[in-house]
């Protein structure tokens, strides 16, 4: 449990793009998985064999899906160059592994668009490419029914 | 291709940085609100039964009282003929 906590609070933080170093800075990462592991236990009698972290960090990133606009302005966090949707799909995808099938499903957004805003996002976070402008696309970012 | 991986492969060392400190309440506040969000949803199905039992209940007093099965009575003689 400790050791799941940890990681997905580091998943939260790199989505809300909060900085870690004074420790309590990442006030929004914690309120986001006090509220994705409350569900998971709520849930745990119906998680079916399921993996509990995996279903914790299912909810993590359908939250941060759906109040991304709040997520907008930087924080001074690691991923503060890119948009919120962006920093999920690039957190899913690199961070956590997440095969591109699973976050397409999971976020309603096609295969191609997770790949090219992967892509997008590797090369802003390399420098190779400006950061997107922060208007028009945090909209775009819309979790699966 | 190999690029591409390269590139992710640099991207995901970047991620891998200093995890967060846990704060020592954030599970015990979890488990508290996992088991308030459970006892909500528990009180919430009580509710909808003991609503749909009421339903129930009141359809069968209605239909015993007023027997909406049985033909009115004719409101009129029937016509007496051959007599």
């Amino acid at each position: 449990m400790a050791g799941a906590a940890g990681r997905l609070l580091h998943v939260a933080t790199l989505l809300t793009a909060e900085p870690v170093d004074p420790p309590g800075t990442d006030e929004r990462a914690q309120r986001l998985l006090t509220a994705a592991l409350a569900r998971t236990y709520a849930d745990w009698d119906q998680l079916h064999g399921e993996d509990p972290y995996v279903r914790t960090r299912q909810d993590l990133a359908v939250r941060f899906a759906r109040q991304a606009w709040r997520h907008r302005r930087p924080r001074g966090g690691l991923l503060d160059r890119l948009t919120p949707q962006e920093r999920l799909v690039l957190v899913l995808r690199l961070y956590e592994g997440v095969p591109e099938e699973q976050a397409s499903a999971l976020l309603g957004i096609s295969v191609e668009r997770i790949r090219s805003v992967c892509d997008r996002s590797v090369a802003t976070m390399r420098g190779t490419r400006s950061p997107t402008g922060r208007w028009g696309h945090t909209r775009q970012l819309r979790a699966a029914p | 291709m190999s690029g591409v991986r390269r590139n992710e492969d640099e991207v995901r060392r970047m991620l891998e940085t200093a995890r967060p400190q846990v704060p020592a309440g954030l599970p015990a506040r979890a488990s508290r609100r996992g088991a308030r969000l459970l006892r909500r949803r528990r009180v919430l199905r009580r509710l909808w039964l003991v609503a749909a039992g009421a339903v129930v209940v009141a359809f069968t007093v209605w239909a015993v009282m007023v027997q909406p099965w049985q033909a009115p009575p004719a409101g009129t003689t029937p016509p007496l003929d051959g007599w």
